[in-house]
């Protein structure tokens, strides 16, 4: 009786207060290098701000100007737009090369890892490889293989038709190796009973892929998904080793432009450019929220 | 009053003396950040450190050099954070940011003490809000740079006016070459035709008047500039694909023989003899007349500045003094060092073809003005977009009217 009304605070909250104190590490770093600097550039964006001298308050001028009619802006989220969409073909192809690699040869292991280099190496190695096959005349790899068709010769990162999809072409070799890894493993986990079963009720081909393996790969497919989305959003390398931007800015995307307006040679326009950056957030949320949601409804159903 | 009188008398005999001895006596810090990281002015920048240190044995001098690229962002920071004592920059308009923000040292008074001797030529390229804000070490010109040989085979001869210029531009087309090299890849060489047709339709003053926005983009006077280059395009004088290129890219063009010119700055010789070009090869012409106005010309400037908020602003005003001097000038900018312009007045240019054709060309024939270049003389924001409007005008030049009005659009917002 009276050991228990002299033992500290601690001892007897330690149950609720303990994981607190292991997460107040994380809560204060993520506090400080992402909470409070998401809130600093909506406060920056109000404002016109050369980065030295003092902040002038604008109001919402910023987001007037960025949205009323800003050339480049709209170029930059159309592309934004094409990288999300076209970038999604990673999944697909990734699941067919899984399935091609899924199986037991001499070697299999060796394959594996060459289809899976591109991802290995990095993403400015890719672009520069990728620029270089692009050259335009008879330079590069492309022109030289279509002039044998008698095509061509193209400027695939010279035009502004072409120049995003080559780009995205270029990212997709990389995030194809990316989704063909995930399925790889998923592949693993397949339940041979299941296969055996289905079997046994004559499904074979597409009918069984569709209706029997792709329902066993869902979590592989949803991870795929993230990632891929999250890849695409994160395009700013490929841009600035292919293209920098050009020609004629036709290649931006929002965080390159953000980065061009900021913090590029000719930037530091810093109000501006969290303005951008706080529209490319909440187009962000929008898919991170839906995830969210889904996660949350999937979980609700399993239990 | 006589106290007062007797203490400056002694500060300006402090600062001759400090200035024709910036050989000795100076003691303490000197911490120098440098962006000259290409080889040879890497080499040069630590041959002065070198020999400012060998005069001066007391001081403590701390160089850093760091890429020429990267300083252009940094300098941001290392102006506002644990300054140095002495920072490279570039010249005129470019300056703008910093000398706003208070981070630039007026050096007014040594312009003002006879510090500088032989400096008063450039002495307005480092003025702005009627002050100076650093001294120059170095300038080169820009024209264009040709194949002599190929001229010669093909029996031309250097054009003096723009009719000239495209009948020799017709017989080299005809030869199956093409006239310019240009790589647009990064924009600013595009900047460069701009400023060449724009000085030589419109003349030096109207330039600048766009430079400092007092002109509409879509002023008919524009409209013509535009339209003189679009004849150019047009006939096929640039090489194609040129906004794939940067400009060393594009260099190989006219070393392979496949271009015949290339406008460009006197920086551009060092590698087109590095690729086996000799003197016999390549040469260099003013660029042409066409309309009848004085000719301006871009000769860019870098310079050095001392920090508002360095440690050691004395030391600093003896090296930017040394620098600036005539024997170091003219070392620094030998051919074999810099190979270029020496900013003193008192210095010699060092026997090289096109420093001599530069630096006679700009002494003589340049009445109308010298600009620094399209982006040191318009403001940051304007000269982002304009270049990007100049790279998309010389691939697709029938959206002329739609590029001006872009570009009109961001002067009205920019300079407002």
């Amino acid at each position: 009786m009276s050991t228990s009304t002299h033992r500290s605070w601690y001892k007897r909250n330690e149950i609720a207060v303990t994981p607190w104190l292991f997460l107040i590490p994380g809560i204060a770093m993520f506090a400080l290098y992402v909470i409070i600097p998401i809130f600093q550039s909506f406060w920056i964006s109000f404002h016109e701000w050369d980065g030295l001298g003092e902040k002038t308050w604008v109001g919402l001028d910023n987001y007037e100007r960025l949205l009323g009619g800003d050339r480049k802006f709209e170029t930059s989220f159309w592309n934004n737009l094409k990288w999300l969409v076209l970038y999604l073909l990673a999944i697909p192809m990734g699941l067919f090369i899984s399935l091609f690699l899924n199986q037991k040869v001499f070697g299999i292991r060796l394959y594996k890892s060459l289809f899976f280099f591109p991802f290995v190496i990095s993403q400015v190695v890719v672009g520069l490889v990728f620029s270089w096959f692009y050259l335009p005349g008879d330079q590069g790899l492309l022109n030289n293989v279509v002039g044998v068709f008698g095509l061509g010769p193209y400027n695939i990162l010279g035009s502004p038709d072409t120049a995003t999809y080559g780009i995205i072409a270029a990212g997709l070799w990389p995030q194809t190796a990316y989704c063909m890894i995930l399925y790889l493993t998923g592949l693993n986990s397949v339940d041979p009973e299941q296969v055996e079963a289905a079997r046994l009720d004559g499904a074979k081909g597409h009918r069984m892929l569709w209706h029997v393996i792709l329902p066993q790969l869902k979590p592989a497919t949803f991870i795929a998904f993230v990632v891929t989305i999250i890849g695409a959003l994160r395009s700013f390398d490929f841009i600035a080793v292919m293209t920098n931007g050009g020609p004629f800015g036709s290649t931006r995307v929002l965080s390159f432009y953000m980065f061009e307006e900021s913090l590029s040679e000719f930037g530091f326009r810093m109000g501006y450019g969290a303005a951008i950056a706080v529209v490319l957030f909440f187009i962000m949320l929008g898919f991170i929220g839906y995830f969210l949601w889904s996660m949350y409804q999937d979980e609700k159903g399993a239990r | 009053m006589n106290s007062m009188l007797k203490a400056s008398v002694a500060a300006l005999a402090l600062g001759v003396a400090s200035t024709s001895a910036f050989a000795d006596g100076l003691s303490g810090d000197l911490r120098i950040v440098s962006d000259m990281s290409n080889p040879a002015p890497r080499a040069v920048m630590e041959g002065l450190v070198a020999d400012f240190g060998a005069a001066n044995p007391d001081l403590n001098i701390e160089l850093e050099i760091v890429d020429r690229e990267a300083w252009k962002t940094q300098i941001r920071n290392a102006l506002t954070a644990n300054a140095p004592d002495v920072v490279n920059w570039y010249a005129a308009n470019r300056m703008g940011p910093y000398v706003e923000a208070g981070l630039f040292e007026d050096v007014s008074d040594m312009y003002e003490d006879g510090s500088l001797p032989g400096l008063e030529a450039v002495k307005g390229a480092m003025t702005l809000d009627g002050a100076q804000w650093g001294v120059p070490y170095t300038f080169y010109q820009w024209g264009i740079y040709y194949r002599e040989d190929i001229f010669n085979e093909l029996g031309l001869t250097e054009p003096t006016t723009m009719e000239e210029e495209m009948a020799n531009c017709q017989v080299i087309l005809a030869s199956g070459r093409k006239c310019y090299a240009i790589g647009t890849k990064f924009l600013w060489t595009a900047g460069g035709w701009f400023d060449y047709m724009n000085m030589r339709t419109n003349g030096f003053d109207f330039h600048m008047e766009l430079a400092r926005g007092e002109v509409a983009w879509t002023d008919e006077r524009v409209v013509q500039t535009m339209a003189n280059w679009a004849a150019l395009i047009e006939m096929g004088a640039f090489i194609d694909d040129h906004q794939s290129y940067s400009w060393q890219e594009a260099l190989k063009f006219m070393t392979d023989g496949d271009a015949t010119a290339y406008l460009i700055g006197n920086f551009a010789v060092a590698p087109m003899r590095d690729a086996g070009l000799d003197d016999s090869q390549i040469d260099f012409y003013q660029f042409p007349l066409i309309a009848d106005v004085p000719q301006g010309e871009d000769a860019p400037t870098d310079t050095f500045h001392i920090p508002a908020q360095a440690t050691n602003k004395d030391n600093a005003r003896a090296f930017l003094a040394f620098v600036a001097s005539a024997e170091v000038q003219t070392a620094i900018n030998a051919g074999a060092a810099l190979g270029q312009l020496p900013v003193n007045a008192d210095s010699s240019v060092d026997a090289d073809e096109f420093l001599e054709q530069g630096f006679d060309m700009l002494s003589t024939n340049a009445q109308g003005g010298v600009a620094q270049f399209f982006d040191r003389d318009f403001p940051a924001e304007m000269a982002s977009v304009g270049m990007e409007g100049l790279q998309e005008f010389m691939v697709f030049p029938e959206n002329v009217d739609d590029i001006l009005a872009r570009l009109e659009e961001a002067r009205q917002r920019i300079y407002e």
